[in-house]
């Protein structure tokens, strides 16, 4: 019983920290190499499920959302760089940290003006409603599977993308050295706002994805954004495969540890003891690792090789 | 040293603020007593974050934290019945001190974006920590029964006593860290602002330094806190959320950050425009998230800043 409670909810902080990558990957991309605190990508993840929730309901089909999603999201992304994040390239951190502040209560806002103050519904189409067992007797719901598998699969495109295409060059060219770059004649902002719409793109897979799991509401991104900056911390400002490894590894403790504490702590404390300090210790428990990683190496575990 | 316009606009909002409760009464509207109150503890905040973001460059974005801490020592001491003030007092600067000390040790290892992120993780913690405290109210928050007991003669259950002692606080925080921040220590750390390695080079200890800086701005937000607690007689996670960091950033951002007395008239400022949006719509960020762009891209420099005379580094 407590081994399959253990691979339940090994699979679905798997499934939590696939949700983290798409959001953390976009937004490590966007420190690293524009060197840009962006504290409004939590926003793009909340956007993307409010649209996600409106293609839903108009078309009945998510693969036809994921579609429509994608464009969407690119030039929500390109508008946003283009309008303000442009303008935050030459300043302090203070003021990027300030601005994209002013952005994220501009959007809190206008999607509870546009979408109302409920909360949006999205139900599982039948297809993916179902349960499959993982083990005889261990059913688990073929949803979180597949977005396992997709955030699996966006994992090693963007990888292929960063170490083998062109752009993917780009990318890291203008992360190692940006006036060199642009000397040889590429266009550096147009490759910005480009990497600045990918990560709105990824941002906004996570917020459809999420969706059927969550109550889509305003404020959603925020809560993620925490994450996603603590396995920025970890993973190393600018890596992908930083911001993967971390991704998982914090998915995992914070879902296996809210469930696991609690019960590993009756065997050392009281009752009492273990139902008082038990949620209090799991809430704090991956800033406790952050902090602990953070102690070893300040850079975090995967340092991005810039110049 | 200040500007002559700066120092009597100074001492001109003293004496308005001294005399407020009497005009108050005078027009029979209470209710100014406790806004300015209000005011008067995020201008303690804000002057303290401005302390280590303006002086020491430091981009604390959980300050908000110790204003918690500081309700939190206030409201679990009062929930045990302990409501002597003086002890109280003592429980929360030390507890302050503490926290920020454990908590710079981890954030200054690092600087940049790092550091940003850092102390911003660690304050969510903190609030994360209250909400799951169900002993003391989870995310609910509990009444605090009993204002502190300092002097019999002195009762805080009176407002003006309450008011006065605010602006006692508020005017001896801005003194002391005036003080401190032109002290051979204040140097140093304004110093480690403009060139750390340099200041290193030279035989200064920088860490140590910044780390006593963020400590003292810990304290005096633990004190804004202390403060807080008593006049709201709430406690609540609430006040560590990381959207009540960003708003002592946006108050110091207002007020002219690296002023140490812009902050108190960027308290006042930000808190009138919220409370005036708010009343106009219940849509207020709509609004005010895109004004603080503007700003943030064209007035940089704040109310204190846009003053004639500047604070020049040199001035002693």
């Amino acid at each position: 019983m407590t081994l399959l409670l253990f691979i339940e909810q090994f699979l679905n902080g798997m499934q939590f920290g696939v949700f983290l990558f798409l959001i953390s990957a976009g937004l490590t991309l966007v420190l690293g190499i524009m060197n840009v605190v962006n504290l409004a990508h939590g926003s793009l993840y909340m956007i993307g499920a409010y649209f996600a929730s409106t293609f839903y309901g108009l078309t009945g089909s998510l693969i036809v959302s994921l579609v429509l999603m994608i464009p969407v999201m690119l030039l929500v992304g390109i508008v946003i760089e283009l309008v303000v994040l442009r303008t935050l390239y030459d300043r302090d951190h203070m003021d990027q940290v300030l601005a994209t502040f002013g952005l994220i209560l501009f959007f809190n806002e206008l999607v509870r003006i546009i979408w109302g103050v409920e909360a949006q519904p999205l139900t599982l189409p039948m297809w993916l409603s179902g349960n499959v067992e993982i083990l005889p007797d261990a059913p688990y719901p073929v949803y979180r599977l597949v977005v396992i598998g997709v955030g699996m699969a966006v994992a090693a495109g963007l990888f292929w993308m960063i170490t083998k295409t062109r752009m993917g060059m780009l990318i890291r060219a203008g992360a190692s050295n940006r006036p060199m770059v642009g000397a040889l004649g590429v266009n550096i902002r147009f490759l910005y706002t480009m990497v600045f719409g990918l990560g709105a793109v990824f941002a906004g897979l996570a917020g459809l994805m999420a969706a059927p799991l969550q109550s889509v509401e305003s404020g959603i991104g925020e809560d993620m954004l925490i994450f996603a900056f603590v396995v920025i911390v970890i993973g190393g400002i600018g890596s992908i495969r930083g911001a993967l490894v971390a991704s998982i590894v914090i998915g995992i403790f914070e879902t296996v540890g809210r469930s696991i504490l609690p019960v590993l702590m009756l065997e050392v404390v009281d009752s009492e003891t273990a139902q008082t300090a038990g949620p209090a210790l799991a809430s704090m428990l991956v800033y406790i690792l952050m902090a602990v990683i953070l102690f070893f190496k300040p850079q975090g575990l995967f340092p991005a090789r810039t110049g | 040293m200040l500007s002559k316009l700066k120092l009597s606009i100074l001492i001109g909002s003293f004496l308005i603020l001294a005399a407020l409760p009497m005009i108050t009464e005078a027009i029979d509207e209470p209710f100014y007593i406790d806004l300015m109150a209000r005011v008067m503890i995020f201008s303690i905040a804000a002057m303290s974050l401005d302390f280590i973001l303006g002086y020491g460059a430091m981009i604390s974005f959980g300050h908000a934290l110790y204003l918690g801490l500081g309700t939190y020592a206030v409201g679990i001491m009062a929930h045990y019945e302990v409501t002597n003030g003086w002890l109280q007092l003592l429980v929360c600067i030390s507890g302050t001190a503490f926290i920020a000390f454990i908590l710079g040790l981890i954030s200054l290892r690092t600087s940049g974006i790092y550091f940003i992120m850092i102390t911003f993780a660690l304050a969510q913690m903190f609030y994360f920590l209250g909400i799951s405290l169900e002993a003391y109210g989870g995310d609910d928050g509990l009444p605090i029964d009993t204002r502190s007991e300092f002097f019999s003669f002195f009762d805080l259950n009176d407002a003006w006593n309450m008011y006065y002692l605010i602006l006692g606080t508020m005017t001896v925080t801005a003194i002391v860290l005036w003080k401190i921040i032109n002290s051979r220590f204040g140097m140093v750390v304004r110093g480690s602002h403009s060139n750390d390695a340099r200041m290193q080079a030279i035989g200064f200890p920088t860490m140590k330094y910044r780390l006593a800086a963020f400590v003292i701005a810990g304290v005096v937000c633990g004190l804004a806190g202390f403060l807080l607690g008593n006049l709201t007689e709430f406690l609540t996670p609430e006040y560590m959320h990381w959207f009540r960091s960003g708003e002592l950033m946006i108050m110091v951002m207002v007020g002219g950050m690296g002023t140490l007395f812009g902050p108190l008239f960027g308290a006042f400022a930000y808190l009138m425009v919220e409370d005036f949006l708010a009343n106009f719509t219940e849509y207020w960020q709509f609004y005010f998230g895109p004004m603080l762009i503007i700003l943030v891209l064209f007035a940089k420099q704040g109310l204190w800043g846009m003053l004639p005379g500047k604070e020049d580094m040199s001035d002693e």
